[in-house]
């Protein structure tokens, strides 16, 4: 498989604290990877340094061969490369319409942006009846799919998640992955930064085990599904 | 745990539609070491805010020793032994490590402060001008103590002891932060992840710290993501989720209880599927994946 | 009951409709204010600077030129737009990594820029300014409304109208409301901030420079010195409103409109202020998130550290201070009565500037109503030696009376935290000095206190320049020898420790309110000295002798010297006040000199020269 994104190497730091130590990482394309970690192990900075929200002391992020480390977030979107944030961050003041097109607000290409908001409101048509509702007064789990439909209206190569089950309930998190699938149908990789390791290595292809800034372990989902050694990159590697 | 010295009964805490904590029941003896646990969102801070006084809970009712102090405010608190350190580290960066210290000591200054009604702001002003001598001795003795607590840090701080904080390493402003709140005196200590952002030499070296006032004798609350300290320090463990306490019990009870494996990891299955295969050798070698000793060096190398 | 049927009969329709009118203008002010606390999170003074501009630029298109009104209208707005546009790209930007409050004092500068820039184009006296708008009124009921009146309205909701289609009709809109929701997820869809920010300047630009035409027309004449008060109108709108809600701001400017137009119907008209800093007072207390906030307001996080950078305070060698102080003391040996004097007066002000960089500096709260102080000292001391009290021992009562009143005064806003300090003390500031002016029976009112007695110690006058020169020279050097000493002790740690952080410091014991009331109560005594020792040295104040360019001129020399430097402050008055003396060109210029100096030491040296205590 072709590598989309590429992290190689980097050290990013949160004020003084060192959050990574030579970060290495691959999405390939059309792909679901995953990164998992428990509380504090660094994965919502490898969002944001992949999003140029942080940039890396050293090391390099590149999107399709192309160096995209340190450049500026709205160029990073047109690189091809959305995200759905941790806590959704809708614009809960705005309609569900307009959250779709502010997804799209990179792009100027009126024919194809139709094209899209057509396209994800036949993936999620349960948005169709809402379009004019504020997406603030949505239930958690529609407002999931807001976001989600908003990072595709970027037509995107590749959707980064940060926690997308987050306090969602059971129910809505097993709706959640069949979404996740669905994007991935399309032809889009999806990059996911989970804490729950069982979901999200059900429907991921590869998993990556960040434990205080260091990848720990990796492999195919499946491998890791059964690997003892990622209970203990959660819970800690003895008994009292 | 018969004589609890502080007691916790139904705390509860909503923000909007969410209810953050939710009908926590707590209690700490004397010289216990209690430590809670539970994945981000769980409600752990927020449970420490409301019993540290920086909340306030909509429900419930937290007792020391005997007295109700629901809701008081947090130099109320102070005021009566409860110590804690932040999250993140809540230094005073533009004051000295000595000053900062100093401040811990703020709430046991009798000479300097006033507490006569009406013209004891008068006065404070009036002795701080003048300096009488039991204000300088008293000053002087709560350096001589502040000195003492910092020297328990070693070379960490005491060379630094009139460097202003925010020169320090991040790890030297956490060790600040501890000596602040043993400089109070406390009759307990609320420790809110107190080796967030170390590395691994310092975080032994912090657990080692702790384990120290643990020895001593001192009521210890704790809250830590480092699950192997938490493991080794606790006498017992609390674990949270979604604002509720999910288990409680001895380190072994708790970290094996399917419950906490499952709110970490999402389901109780994961990574259990070989127990047997809990040979020593393996698990060690992953956590000591890197070169890290290299880069201990570097973060030191922050310090001024 | 006769004075109810008195009451009844009042034109109330008339007050009214007037109070809608001039509310209409009102709003036009804080949807700008609004727009840009939104997006970037800023209380932008310079907002009554752009309003002026407006103005001006009306009456060049309108009596200089000639041009219809509906032109007039489109070029004030183009040009007072690329105003507001300019002063993000210049003054607002270049400051992105700094503390919040700077941006914030870097608009007080470019306000102080922009005013003096009107008064050397145009002259600092007003100017008729009329459109040839036909003078009808129309009855209705028993209220009048006249064209004016509808040609003033129709223009605001116009404008409103405009900026709703803006808002919610463009696609640059959907990114200002996006951003104002939420900047970061608003960057990560790929919005350009840069681009929002200014987009949103230049729009409060527009509205604000519209207002400035339509106000000249309502009164027939603009005034160059109006730009401040109509500032702090949009303020007071959006605190009412609710900061960053712009239709808020809309009902807040029209409520505003109606509460000054009723209230000068019952009071009179030299009241017309007071009711608007009243009403920021009370809301800022009860409704901190405006009256259109519906729950509760969710804790604030501290603005930790404020402005105080995190640099080492430069300390000066012993012997040099002591020989500046040896020089100090010479100096009117040289026999320039002029330069002594002008030396005096730094003095002063230098005295001034400690009170404030204890209180801004060491202990965090921006004051922008620092005069209020002085003025309390001032008045005390004048008010009881005209009567007949010696003069030392009025210095003495009006420090305390300031220490007193001004800590009292303050109180409320301890609880206030960040930009609603600056805000707080503003508004404490302008109502001390309007009580002055309204409260005749006590103050004298606008004609002020004359004839005050000139400085004396115990009985013995001091004649000539050089005697108040030592006397002001020992005052202040006694105050900033004290202000080191409690610097020094537990206190000055307390007072740093609230200031770096409030909640830390309150979890270790510290009652910050407590402490903030000393550090008030000592600064107040200094300030009251200062304000005191001034009266009796000019013999004549009045209520616009202690304004808010005076506390603005404070605060410029504190920041100057490093705030919470005790020498800084000393040398940032001695550079503020007495340089501009020396040179005459630039005494003429004097405020574009503050203001420049403001904004570039903000964006080069916030730490000040000496760096921050």
């Amino acid at each position: 498989m072709k590598p989309l994104l590429q992290l190689e190497n980097v050290n990013s730091f949160y004020g003084p604290v060192q959050v990574h130590f030579d970060l290495s990482l691959t999405v390939p394309e059309n792909a679901i990877v995953c990164l998992l970690g428990g509380n504090a192990s660094g994965k919502s900075t490898t969002m944001k340094t992949i999003l140029g929200l942080q940039v890396p002391k050293s090391g390099k992020v590149t999107m399709e061969g192309r160096d995209i480390t340190g450049l500026p977030t709205p160029e990073i979107v047109r690189a091809g490369i959305a995200t759905v944030p941790e806590a959704r961050r809708l614009f809960g003041d705005m309609t569900v319409r307009e959250n779709l097109l502010m997804g799209a607000y990179a792009r100027s290409d009126k024919p194809g942006i139709d094209e899209d908001y057509e396209k994800v409101l036949g993936l999620f048509p349960r948005l169709k009846q809402r379009l004019g509702q504020k997406a603030g007064t949505m239930s958690g789990g529609e407002q999931q799919m807001v976001a989600m439909a908003r990072a595709l209206m970027a037509r995107p190569r590749l959707i980064c998640m940060d926690e997308p089950t987050m306090g969602l309930s059971p129910l809505f998190v097993d709706r959640v992955l069949e979404l996740i699938a669905t994007v991935r149908q399309t032809g889009v990789s999806v990059f996911m930064v989970e804490q729950n390791a069982s979901m999200a290595l059900s429907i991921a292809d590869y998993g990556y085990v960040l434990q205080t800034g260091r990848i720990v372990l990796e492999g195919p989902a499946g491998d890791l599904l059964a690997d003892p050694r990622i209970r203990s990159a959660y819970l800690g590697d003895t008994a009292a | 745990m018969s004589d609890a010295i502080l007691t916790a009964t139904g705390i509860t805490r909503r923000f909007g539609g969410i209810t953050a904590v939710d009908g926590v029941d707590l209690h700490v003896a004397e010289g216990e070491f209690l430590s809670v646990i539970g994945p981000n969102g769980a409600g752990k801070t927020t449970l420490f805010n409301l019993i540290s006084g920086q909340d306030r809970m909509d429900g419930g009712k937290v007792t020391l020793e005997g007295r109700d102090i629901t809701n008081l405010s947090p130099h109320k608190m102070a005021e009566i032994g409860v110590a804690r350190t932040f999250q993140h580290g809540r230094v005073f960066g533009n004051l000295t490590v000595m000053d900062n210290v100093l401040i811990g000591c703020h709430v046991r200054l009798k000479a300097a402060r006033s507490r006569v009604p009406v013209i004891g702001p008068v006065l404070e002003l009036g002795k701080a001008l003048i300096q009488p001598r039991a204000v300088r001795e008293e000053e002087e003795a709560m350096r001589e103590e502040a000195r003492a607590i910092i020297a328990t840090f070693g070379e960490r701080l005491a060379p630094r002891i009139d460097n202003p904080t925010y020169s320090l390493s991040y790890a030297n402003r956490r060790r600040v932060e501890i000596a602040r709140a043993l400089a109070l005196h406390p009759r307990i200590l609320i420790l809110d992840e107190p080796t967030a952002g170390m590395n691994e030499s310092e975080t032994a070296e912090m657990q080692e710290i702790i384990a120290g006032l643990k020895a001593s004798g001192r009521t210890i609350l704790l809250i830590e993501h480092k699950l192997n300290m938490v493991m080794q320090l606790s006498d017992r463990v609390m674990a949270m989720d979604d604002g509720k306490v999910i288990s409680h019990g001895t380190p072994t009870e708790v970290r094996n209880d399917p419950k906490v494996i499952e709110a970490y990891l999402g389901h109780s299955s994961i990574g259990g599927a070989r127990p047997a295969a809990r040979d020593s050798a393996e698990p060690q070698e992953i956590i000591t994946v890197g070169p890290a000793q290299g880069r201990i060096g570097r973060t030191g190398g922050a310090e001024a | 009951m006769e004075s109810l049927s008195s009451l009844m009969a009042m034109p109330w329709l008339d007050y009214s409709i007037s109070g809608l009118v001039i509310g209409s203008i009102y709003a036009l002010m804080a949807v700008g204010l609004a727009l840009i606390f939104g997006v970037a999170n800023l209380i932008n003074f310079a907002h009554g600077a752009v309003f002026t501009v407006g103005a001006y630029i009306g009456w060049t298109c309108l009596v200089g030129i000639g041009l219809p009104l509906g032109v007039t209208i489109v070029v004030v707005a183009a040009v007072s737009g690329a105003a507001g546009a300019l002063i993000e790209w210049l003054a607002i930007r270049p400051l992105n990594r700094q503390s919040r409050i700077a941006p914030l004092l870097a608009t007080i500068g470019v306000a102080l820029v922009l005013d003096q820039i009107i008064h050397i184009v145009f002259s600092p006296t007003p100017r008729a300014l009329s459109a040839n708008i036909p003078d009808w009124r129309l009855q209705i009921g028993n209220g009048t409304i006249g064209a004016i009146d509808i040609t003033i309205a129709l223009t605001a909701i116009l404008s409103a109208a405009a900026l709703y289609a803006f808002l919610f009709r463009t696609k640059l809109g959907m990114a200002v409301r996006a951003t104002a929701q939420d900047d970061d997820a608003a960057k990560q869809m790929g919005v350009n901030i840069n681009a929002v920010n200014m987009t949103v300047f230049g729009i409060a630009g527009a509205l604000g420079g519209i207002a400035g035409l339509l106000v000249g027309l309502y009164y027939n004449s603009i005034d160059p010195n109006a730009s401040f008060q109509m500032m702090l109108k949009g303020m007071v709108a959006i605190v009412i409103g609710g900061m960053a809600n712009v239709p808020g701001a809309i009902g807040g400017g029209l409520i505003l409109g109606l509460i000054e137009s009723w209230g000068i119907g019952l009071f009179g008209a030299s009241y017309r202020n007071l009711f608007a800093f009243v009403v920021l007072l009370v809301m800022l207390l009860f409704r901190p998130n405006g009256i259109f906030s519906r729950g509760k307001e969710r804790p604030a996080e501290p603005m930790t550290g404020t402005f105080v950078t995190q640099t080492k305070a430069v300390t000066l060698p012993k012997p040099l201070i002591w020989v500046l102080i040896g020089i100090a003391v010479i100096l009117p040996m040289a026999n320039m009565p002029y330069i002594t004097q002008v030396m005096t007066n730094a003095y002063l002000y230098g005295l001034a500037a400690l009170a404030l960089t204890l209180v801004s500096g060491t202990v965090g709260l921006v004051s922008i109503g620092h005069a209020a102080l002085v003025a309390i000292g001032a008045y005390a001391s004048a008010l009881l030696t005209t009567k007949g009290l010696p003069v030392s021992l009025g210095i003495v009562i009006g420090g305390a009376a300031a220490a007193l009143l001004g800590t009292a005064l303050a109180y409320p806003a301890f609880r206030l935290r960040g930009h609603y300090v600056a805000i707080g003390t503003l508004a404490l500031g302008e109502i001390v000095s309007l009580v002055i002016l309204n409260w005749e029976g006590v103050t004298n009112g606008a004609l002020g206190v004359f004839a005050i007695p000139p400085l004396e110690i115990f009985g013995f006058p001091l004649y000539g320049t050089k005697a108040s020169y030592w006397f002001v020279l020992a005052l202040m050097l006694l105050m900033a020898g004290l202000q080191v000493r409690l610097l020094k002790s537990h206190l000055g740690r307390t007072w740093k420790a609230i200031r770096e952080d409030t909640v830390a410091a309150e979890t270790y014991g510290v009652a910050s309110n407590y402490y903030k009331g000393l550090a008030f109560g000592f600064a107040g005594f200094t300030a009251g000295i200062a304000g005191a020792v001034t009266a009796h040295q000019w013999s004549f104040i009045n209520y616009d002798s202690f304004n808010l360019l005076f506390s603005v001129l404070i605060l410029t020399m504190a920041i100057l010297g490093g705030l919470g430097n005790v020498s800084g402050a000393i040398l940032g008055a001695i550079l503020v006040a007495a340089l501009p003396e020396m040179f005459r060109t630039l005494a003429e210029y004097r405020m574009l000199f503050y203001g420049a100096a403001l904004i570039i030491l903000i964006r080069f040296r916030p730490q000040g020269l000496l760096g921050s205590g």
